[in-house]
């Protein structure tokens, strides 16, 4: 008998707003413990919340990207329980009339995990269905030392936006492709830099399993709070192990919530169904009703960017990439933006793509300091090469010069006294020199061995300074040496 | 004689004149305050050097230049406690203050000290304080009403020339009826909420308690209008309440509701409210009778709201960031429930069990949501009523001031005490209690003038013609 999983997500997601959801403190991570703060995040008497409409837009923004449904209407709830991070003791969320309903992420093979790229779920473009997206106030971090308990309030009140999937997925890696897919298009959307270190992203994860083919669900664990997109997989893994095991030998799974201890590779419980709570929702009367035509909505509609699977298949349309190409230079706004730039400026963009993905790249993640090179000049530069004026290696040696000071890169050539020899005449008196230099090798390749050249044009790269075109010097080498 | 007696206009008047200085003011009602609040109990904090000192540089050109105004103990003062009467606020300094302090200090009042009231506003009599039991300064051996009774109380021993409160259910009016002051709830969203400790956000106002219409008006003047801070207060800016102060109520339709002259009412009560409806027939108004078919239905849906939303404003008072923390617990749970169980009083902690029951899972449909509905049918009595008249007339309270403790252990009686006053926070309208007679052994007896929304002007016009055309409350309390 085979199990399956069925796997659905609560993605939170921390908001790139200037300020706190309710109140005007800054949101920022990072900053001295309860510097943050003020009547109303601290939940002091009589304090009030005014909602943030920035955040409400970036999460109509949000369901836009999605393919989310905009209610006309949404509103805030107050969901109660008792825990010293949250100032309130009770916290500001929406349940019945969220910000955005349904919509969907397609998975594109490129997000799934490397050692998974190649299976059948991986090419299977599947499209993963959204229950809701909502707008809630985070809570503070609570610390726990040696003789006592400590709560930093910096973070509480700050916005989180919760994404819930249907229960669609049915594999670990699955949900790693939802969470990356999601984490490009929230980039994209710049609503979130999704920062797993700062815990801008937040996931719980609810799983069953049940006998392959067969239609009822399974009863659910759910497990809590995991902050890394690795460590959903990882604990998905095991959960779902765990529970085929259980199943299949002749147990039950009991409803319970789970925590995940990354370190360990195991799950620990926390509740069960009986200790569940009853968080009370009702309409928070603080807050008016939010009505999302008109302003709100046009603010949001007018955010939306080529989303990246559209910027993908442009970029590899317009500049006829490869999806791989393609896929990475999409892999992010800003590195996408740079390359059509600087292909702009060329009169070879698959050059250009080679130079940046190759080279740039490369460079840039070597180098201490933060990096740029003009555009233009990686045009201009990825043509040198092209065009045979330059070979790739001295390509890379004015790419390294040009990160250092930026310079029109035919400058640097000119003064490095770089430049491709691709004259016949120049060449030939050296590939000659290397003929007679190297009886051996002249004599094994007229034997039948191929590659001996390969030492006679090493000898002509040698006497050039690296400097000779490699294409050149193969056919002129050969022609010689097919001389009587 | 003692400048205690005076209105804020008569003072306002007197100042201009330079007959009298802020300082000299202060220090007749601290003489008032000292020889009869021993008695009346209005007060749970007094600032008196701070209130001299702001005196001595006190801007009399502004509207309330110079005044002293007396504040409900749930109100935000930066600097000041905020006990709400209750013993988990003990030892909370308020960091910041509200919108209606800010509105005050800049119209250039001088705050006296805080009242005593029902803890966190909950009760009809300031008997639930946990600083003791203000007494009704024409009967000592009565209530003041609440939740304002402080404030009622210190206005009408003219321990303050004026005061805020706040009004959930009556908790401005029906105090104001039992001490023969004057109180005004203003329309939901008039005044902002920024800085009032919340009992049930959705009902709760904050308001003038008086001694006269006209100072009503012009203290509300000060306090009201749009606030960014308070997403519920309404944007339109504040009209000026004095401006129909003075004009003839000729012509105007008063609404006369049926279910609000049945039985249950004391006699004495019904008897002077006829009287005060037949005196403004005199004045010129027509009369009406008009029918608030769901009336009877108000109490229940106003304590299943007002419960449930108190149950989650309160929960913030838990000993973990400020206020009363219980001693020697073992772990959090036993903080949470030994500081609420020792920091609450039984009617707040009743309160916050019905609440929490009524939006329980499995009950919210019946409870809140069913509540909910009814408010509605209760705000669309009045929209009706409202096509037919521009301001309806009934009592405040059906009975005058009741025997300190009297009706402490039944809740239900106590509840009953506001079942005029509670429909209006249902449906968010204005209403103001004004005195309207007495009782044969001197109680005050209360006329409560509701209003449609943003329609104050309306209600303090025919009060002032009431007030001004009869002199109830020109009669001064004993106090022996």
């Amino acid at each position: 008998m085979t199990y399956e999983a069925v796997i659905g997500l609560e993605v939170h997601v921390q908001l790139k707003t200037e300020t706190k959801l309710f109140c005007g403190c800054r949101n920022e991570f990072g900053a001295e413990p309860n510097s943050h703060l003020c009547p109303v995040c601290l939940g002091l008497p009589g304090a009030l919340p005014v909602p943030n409409e920035e955040a409400v837009i970036q999460t109509i923004l949000t369901g836009l990207m999605l393919g989310s449904t905009i209610p006309p209407r949404a509103k805030f709830d107050r969901k109660n329980y008792f825990y010293p991070d949250m100032p309130k003791n009770y916290q500001i969320s929406q349940y019945d009339q969220p910000l955005c309903l349904g919509g969907g992420v397609t998975l594109p093979v490129l997000s799934f995990p490397k050692d998974a790229q190649k299976e059948a779920q991986a090419l299977a473009n599947k499209k993963v269905r959204l229950v809701r997206i909502h707008l809630e106030e985070d809570v503070g971090k609570s610390f726990h030392l040696e003789s006592c308990s400590g709560i930093d309030f910096n973070r509480a009140g700050t916005p989180l936006m919760e994404i819930v999937t249907e229960a669609d997925l049915t594999t670990p890696e699955e949900a790693f492709a939802l969470l990356t897919t999601l984490r490009e298009i929230l980039r994209y959307g710049k609503v979130s830099d999704v920062d797993m270190e700062k815990g801008q992203l937040r996931c719980d994860v609810n799983i069953s399993v049940r006998l392959a083919g067969t239609e009822a669900f399974g009863t659910k664990r759910e497990i809590k709070n995991l902050n890394s997109i690795s460590a959903v997989r990882r604990s998905l893994k095991h959960e779902i192990q765990s529970q085929i095991e259980l199943v299949s030998s002749g147990g039950a799974v009991v409803q319970q919530t789970l925590r995940w201890d990354d370190a360990r590779g195991e799950t620990i419980p926390m509740r069960t169904k009986e200790q569940a709570h009853d968080y009370r929702y009702f309409p928070d009367p603080d807050l008016l009703p939010i009505y999302t035509e008109g302003r709100l909505r046009e603010e949001a509609a007018r955010r939306v960017p080529e989303l990246p699977e559209e910027k993908k298949s442009r970029l590899a349309e317009t500049y006829g990439l490869s999806e791989y190409q393609a896929s990475v230079l999409a892999s992010g706004p800003p590195l996408a933006d740079y390359f059509e730039q600087a292909a702009r400026s060329s009169r070879n963009p698959v050059a250009v793509a080679n130079l940046t993905l190759n080279d740039y790249l490369a460079l840039r993640q070597d180098s201490p300091e933060p990096v740029s090179v003009p555009p233009e000049y990686l045009g201009e530069l990825a043509d040198l090469v092209s065009d045979g004026r330059l070979n790739s290696r001295q390509g890379r040696e004015v790419l390294a010069i040009l990160i250092q000071t930026p310079r029109p890169p035919k400058e640097i050539a000119r003064e490095r006294g770089l430049a491709q020899i691709s004259d016949t005449q120049a060449l030939e008196a050296f590939c000659r020199e290397a003929i007679s230099a190297s009886p051996k090798s002249v004599a094994d390749y007229k034997a039948g061995k191929a590659a001996a050249i390969n030492a006679l044009k090493g000898f002509v790269m040698k006497k050039t300074r690296g400097q000779a075109n490699p294409q050149r010097i193969h056919e002129l080498l050969e022609l010689l040496l097919r001389e009587p | 004689m003692s400048f205690a007696f005076s209105t804020i206009r008569e003072l306002r008047k007197q100042l201009l004149a330079k007959e009298v200085h802020p300082t000299e003011l202060i220090e007749s009602l601290l003489d008032q305050i000292s020889s009869v609040d021993p008695k009346v109990k209005a007060y749970i904090h007094l600032h008196p050097e701070r209130a001299l000192e702001a005196a001595k540089k006190a801007d009399i050109s502004l509207p309330l230049g110079g005044v002293p105004i007396a504040v409900k103990d749930l109100i935000s003062v930066r600097g000041e406690p905020c006990t709400c009467a209750s013993r988990i606020l003990e030892g909370y300094i308020a960091p910041y203050d509200a919108t209606v302090i800010e509105r005050l200090r800049s119209a250039g009042a001088i705050l006296l000290g805080r009242t005593n009231m029902d803890e966190f506003a909950m009760g009809s009599s300031t008997e639930n304080s946990a600083w003791g039991m203000t007494h009704n300064p024409w009967d000592l051996s009565r209530v003041p009403g609440g939740s304002s009774g402080g404030s009622a109380a210190a206005v009408a021993a003219h321990e303050a020339i004026a005061a805020l409160g706040s009004d959930t259910g009556g908790s401005i009016r029906q105090p104001a009826a039992f001490c023969g002051c004057v109180g005004l709830k203003p329309t939901y969203g008039r005044v902002s909420r920024y800085g009032l400790t919340a009992f049930a956000s959705s009902l709760d106002q904050i308001g003038p308690l008086t001694k006269t219409v006209a100072d009503a008006a012009l203290l509300l003047e000060s306090i009201a209008g749009a606030d960014p801070r308070d997403n519920t207060c309404d944007p339109e800016p504040a009209p000026s309440f004095s401006a129909k102060l003075g004009e003839e109520i000729r012509g105007m339709t008063l609404g006369i509701p049926k279910e609000y002259f049945v039985s249950g009412i004391d006699p004495e009560v019904e008897a002077a409210t006829k009287q005060a409806i037949s005196h403004l027939e005199g004045l010129g108004a027509t009369l009406r009778e008009i029918s608030l078919p769901h009336t009877a239905y108000s109490v229940a849906s106003y304590y299943l709201v007002a419960t449930a939303e108190a149950s989650a404003n309160l929960a913030r008072f838990d000993g973990m960031r400020y206020g009363r923390r219980a001693k020697d617990c073992d772990d959090l749970l036993e903080t949470y429930g030994r500081t609420r169980e020792e920091g609450f009083g039984r009617e707040v902690k009743r309160r916050i069990l019905l609440g929490t029951y009524a939006l329980s899972c499995g009950y919210y449909d019946a409870y809140y949501l069913r509540a909910q509905k009814v408010r509605m049918r209760i705000r669309q009595d009045f929209l009706a009523a409202f096509r037919h008249c521009q301001a309806i007339v009934t009592p405040t309270s059906p009975t005058p001031a009741f025997r300190l403790g009297e009706r402490a252990e039944d809740p239900l009686q106590m509840y009953l005490a506001d079942i005029f006053t509670i429909a209006v926070n249902l449906a968010g309208l204005c209403a103001i209690s004004l005195p309207c007679g007495f009782t044969q052994s001197g109680l005050p007896i209360g006329l409560q003038i509701i209003g449609p929304m943003r329609q104050e002007e309306t209600i303090l016009q025919v009060g002032h013609a009431y007030e001004q055309s009869t002199d109830w409350h020109t009669l001064r309390p004993s106090l022996s």
